[in-house]
């Protein structure tokens, strides 16, 4: 799946899925019937090898924060396997994951709701250091905040006292600081400005490059994974419906979920040619919902020039 | 221009409105109140280590029920000749104290306990919680009766007994703090990061949940006070001679249609310490409070 | 219908050539500390729809809470706000003049509809009572036949059942939707909608969009839609006002600013959100800076401090340029840049 890219030297897996599934049992509503079980992923299996950009697609309740959490080791599977450099971490205890911990690091959504107010960013950035008995978080610490373009003086503040793009430049530092292989991103863009979320993603473009991460980019914004990724998944329901190289499926998806989800993302390219919202909806499903006129359209017929 | 010191928000005009609240905020009125009230009797109580205008514990026959502003004795003085004013001053005292050792003991133990609770698998934090709630549902004037009839009726059993009968609510108070910082991303955040659960609870709970601990130590403090009064009332708290704002009232009692204000001056010097904690901790919940205070900055 | 007022001067006389439904004239909203929107002027014809278009702390969504006069406590507005068929301005009419206003003429859809709808009140209630309410019908079994019959109208899948449901039991999408049946349940004159697609998914969204400029279109309900997605915007409105640092930095025709833009605010976020287009080192555009804090926009130009055009004139504020298309600039981008 994985394009050659990489001057034909052949790559090992960094991260294999296998089967994944999870479950979670809902508190039962009445004493009389059973508690109700909700499948978050259906068997789940991919793999990114080493230098990827993996793009992550879904929609709320797709399943894709489910499958951030089992692969960053924070929550386990009901069944299945998480492979990380060869290792199976889906069956460790937390303490027997300081292997995966240094190696592999997450940048959440809300850069708000990931940065503890108590903490000055000082403390913040250099917790995994201090958490893995890292010699010298100090002076690796006036390296991160160069690394993500914030000033010395950034390290005796607190959370609150930056905007939301500098909160997730934070974050971004905090991630950096064990020198990580993969980056497992959750929607770090989503709750940003448009003005900012630019300088974000191109400090993201950056900082893979540099330190040549490996990527995992988790959004519901297509336009921001085909930006970033080399690699796409889409996920529905718990399941991932396509996989492929990012042109092949925005150009020519072949699932209708990803037709329907390609064709619903209004671009401004697009309503300036005179689109109008009843074109966003004419997916086939989506349309029979809304009660517009099925037509033969496809997203991929849309969106090529 | 300042690159740093702005702050960020959400996508509509929140952030103006929120700064339009925060202009419209007065002084907290309780926090002012219950300060100066915990303050006065703090102050009382360490003036009277050093100066009180008579030995509380002296009885003088030749002065004995003398009214309110005798020479003197501006409060006047007791039965046994001691002065009323003095009294009070050495009682604050032994109402701080037992304040200080209950709520100490509640807060040390609760608060370990309400944050493992929280922290523990779904079905062990429930249980500790079911636990809890059975120690809730005892009285805790009883439990200090009891220990006072089996390790014997004194000043240090009633603060422990009463310590003892508080730590539930703090340990629920805890749990709940715990629950609410545990659902945000920064402890995802730093268990990626490697820190282990007691590194969590130190770094992350505790600083997080401290500000709902200190408004239940204000809160417990005043029912701590109020408790040390009704034991010394009772008899199965503070021994004479030693000074207490509760045993004055007891004493007081028979002589209610003679000399009322001597149930007057102890009664009302509790009150007034229980109004003013009770006071500040509700104006440092409205200070703490995570909600209000992210619009405050 | 009501005379101008000659003591303030409207620099933008309308465009359309109808009537306008609803007419705002140096708009202003602050604390007693700080001004939050200032000389905010602009017209809305009968069944226009027009996209207001600004990040975080621009003040859009303060504009629209001070035309329905919901500002929050210790925040008020000057200037004047007058609808077609109301008598006297919005701004300083009392609470009483204005409840009669709203949700009658004038009627809003809120970002996050859990918040905005009543969760112990069957939906099929809440609909019945934003037309009782106004006394559009009297008889309460009425309104409850006519809720359903709305909730049909924004195509909710078996309306009757719907209306018994309470907001819990419904998906982000369906509650979207019932709050636009209630906003027109009284047929308004105006529906403001701030950000209602925001929190939905991009399926959710495209179907919430075609519903609103369809329903809008039935009705001849003017639309002002409140969003930072430039994408939408473009879908959904004919004109487009972007605002920033409490202004209104530039206006007209959807076509003409979202794809020759002349304020170079405009520009720079048509670029910052263009994310196909690259330059040689596969980096996107972007704007300088963040958009800074309630009150901490600068004096004279409010984006100057992030502008790359920026000189010593734009210390003063710079006077609107055109008419009900126009641009506030000193430096404006040429149109073949």
């Amino acid at each position: 799946m994985s394009e050659p890219d990489n001057g034909g030297i052949t790559t090992a897996p960094m991260l294999t899925v296998r089967g994944l599934r999870r479950s979670f049992t809902r508190p039962r509503a009445s004493p009389l019937r059973s508690a109700p079980r909700v499948h978050a992923l259906r068997g789940v299996s991919f793999e990114v090898t080493t230098g990827q950009r993996f793009g992550l697609v879904g929609e709320s309740g797709s399943g894709k924060s489910t499958l951030v959490r089992l692969v960053s080791g924070l929550d386990r599977p009901t069944s299945g396997t998480v492979h990380f450099a060869g290792r199976e971490i889906s069956r460790l205890p937390d303490r027997r994951l300081r292997f995966l911990r240094e190696r592999l690091q997450v940048v959440f959504q809300d850069p708000t709701g990931s940065l503890d107010p108590r903490m000055r960013v000082r403390d913040i950035i250099t917790e995994p250091l201090v958490a893995q008995r890292h010699r010298d978080p100090a002076g690796r610490l006036v390296e991160l905040l160069a690394d993500v373009g914030l000033p010395p003086e950034a390290a005796d503040r607190f959370p609150h006292q930056f905007s939301g793009g500098q909160r997730q430049r934070i974050s971004i530092a905090r991630a950096l600081a064990p020198r990580p292989a993969m980056l497992v991103a959750d929607e770090p863009v989503s709750a940003l400005d448009v003005s900012v979320r630019a300088q974000i993603l191109n400090l993201l473009s950056d900082l893979v490059q540099r330190y040549e991460l490996t990527l995992v980019f988790v959004s519901h914004d297509l336009a921001v994974v085909r930006h970033l990724c080399d690699t796409t998944a889409v996920m529905h329901d718990g399941a991932i419906v396509e996989l492929g190289p990012t042109r092949r499926v925005y150009d020519e998806p072949r699932h209708p979920y990803t037709r329907d989800l390609v064709a619903a993302v209004p671009t401004l390219r697009r309503a300036l040619a005179g689109a109008t919202a009843s074109d966003l909806v004419r997916g086939s499903s989506l349309a029979e919902e809304a009660g517009a006129d099925p037509t033969t359209a496809t997203g991929a017929e849309r969106t090529q020039p | 221009m300042s690159g740093v010191a702005d702050h960020g928000g959400g996508w509509n005009g929140d952030r103006a409105a929120t700064e339009a609240r925060g202009a419209a905020r007065t002084v907290n009125a309780s926090l002012v109140t219950g300060g100066v009230l915990v303050a006065t009797v703090i102050l009382t109580a360490l003036l009277s280590f050093l100066w009180t205008p008579h030995d509380p514990v002296h009885n003088d026959s030749g002065a004995r029920l003398l009214d309110a502003g005798s020479p003197g004795h501006w409060l006047g003085t007791d039965k046994f000749g001691r002065d009323v004013a003095s009294q009070l001053m050495a009682g604050a005292r032994i109402t701080l104290l037992v304040g200080v050792v209950a709520v100490g003991i509640a807060a040390v133990v609760g608060t370990p306990l309400g944050i493992l609770a929280g922290m523990a698998r779904r079905g062990v934090g429930e249980f500790l919680m079911r636990v809890n709630d059975l120690v809730l549902a005892f009285p805790a004037l009883l439990l200090a009766i009891m220990f006072g009839a089996v390790f014997g009726a004194g000043t240090l059993t009633a603060m422990v007994a009463i310590g003892i009968a508080t730590i539930p609510n703090f340990a629920r108070i805890a749990r709940g703090g715990t629950l609410q910082v545990l659902s945000h991303d920064y402890v995802q955040a730093a268990r990626a990061a490697g820190r282990r659960p007691v590194g969590i609870a130190l770094r992350h709970v505790l600083p997080n949940i401290s500000g709902l601990v200190t408004v239940q130590c204000s809160v417990s403090f005043a029912i701590a006070i109020l408790a040390e009064a009704a034991l010394s009332f009772l008899g199965f708290g503070t021994r004479p001679p030693t000074p207490s704002w509760g045993r004055m009232l007891q004493e007081s009692q028979e002589l209610l249609f003679s000399a009322p204000a001597l149930a007057l001056w102890p009664g009302l010097a509790i009150a007034l310490a229980v109004l003013g904690f009770n006071l500040l901790g509700d104006g440092l919940r409205d200070r703490l409070d995570p909600r209000l205070a992210e619009r405050r900055t | 219908m009501t005379a101008p007022d000659p003591t303030e001067p409207d620099p933008r006389p309308d465009g359309p050539g109808r009537d306008p439904v609803l007419t705002v004239t140096g708009l202003s909203v602050g604390t007693d500390r700080l001004n939050l929107v200032s000389d905010v002027s602009f017209t809305l014809a009968p069944g226009e729809r027009v996209g207001l278009i600004g990040e975080s702390g621009s003040g859009k969504s303060l504009t629209a809470l001070a035309l329905m006069g919901l500002l929050p406590e210790g925040v008020h507005a000057g200037g004047t706000v007058r609808l077609a068929g109301v008598d006297g301005n919005l701004v300083t009419s009392s609470e009483r003049a204005l409840s009669t206003v709203r949700g009658e003429a004038m009627a809003m859809v809120f970002q996050e509809p859990m918040t905005a709808l009543n969760p112990v009140k069957r939906v099929g209630d809440q609909v019945a009572e934003a037309m009782t309410v106004h006394g559009r019908v009297r008889d309460r079994s009425a309104a409850r036949r006519a809720a359903v019959g709305l909730l049909d109208r924004v195509r909710l899948p078996d309306p009757a059942g719907t209306a018994r449901a309470y907001p819990h039991q419904l998906s982000g999408g369906q509650r979207q939707r019932v709050m636009l049946a209630m906003a027109l349940a009284n047929e308004p004159a105006v529906l403001l909608c701030d950000e209602p697609t925001t929190a939905l998914d991009v399926t959710v969204q495209a179907r919430m969009l075609e519903l609103v400029t369809s329903t809008v279109a039935e009705s001849g309900t003017a639309l002002v839609f409140i969003t930072h997605d430039l994408a939408v915007v473009a879908t959904v409105c004919e004109r487009a006002l972007v605002m920033y640092g409490g202004r209104i930095v530039e206006a007209g025709p959807v076509g003409e600013v979202l794809s020759r833009p002349r304020h170079p605010y405009t520009r720079g976020l048509l670029d910052a959100s263009d994310l196909t287009a690259t330059d040689e080192r596969g980096r996107l555009r972007t704007i300088a800076g963040s958009v800074p804090a309630a009150g901490g926009f600068p004096e004279g130009c409010v984006f100057r401090n992030r502008c790359p055009r920026a000189d010593i004139t734009c210390a003063a504020v710079p006077p609107w340029a055109g008419a009900d298309s126009g641009y506030a600039c000193w430096h404006p981008v040429e149109r073949d840049e």
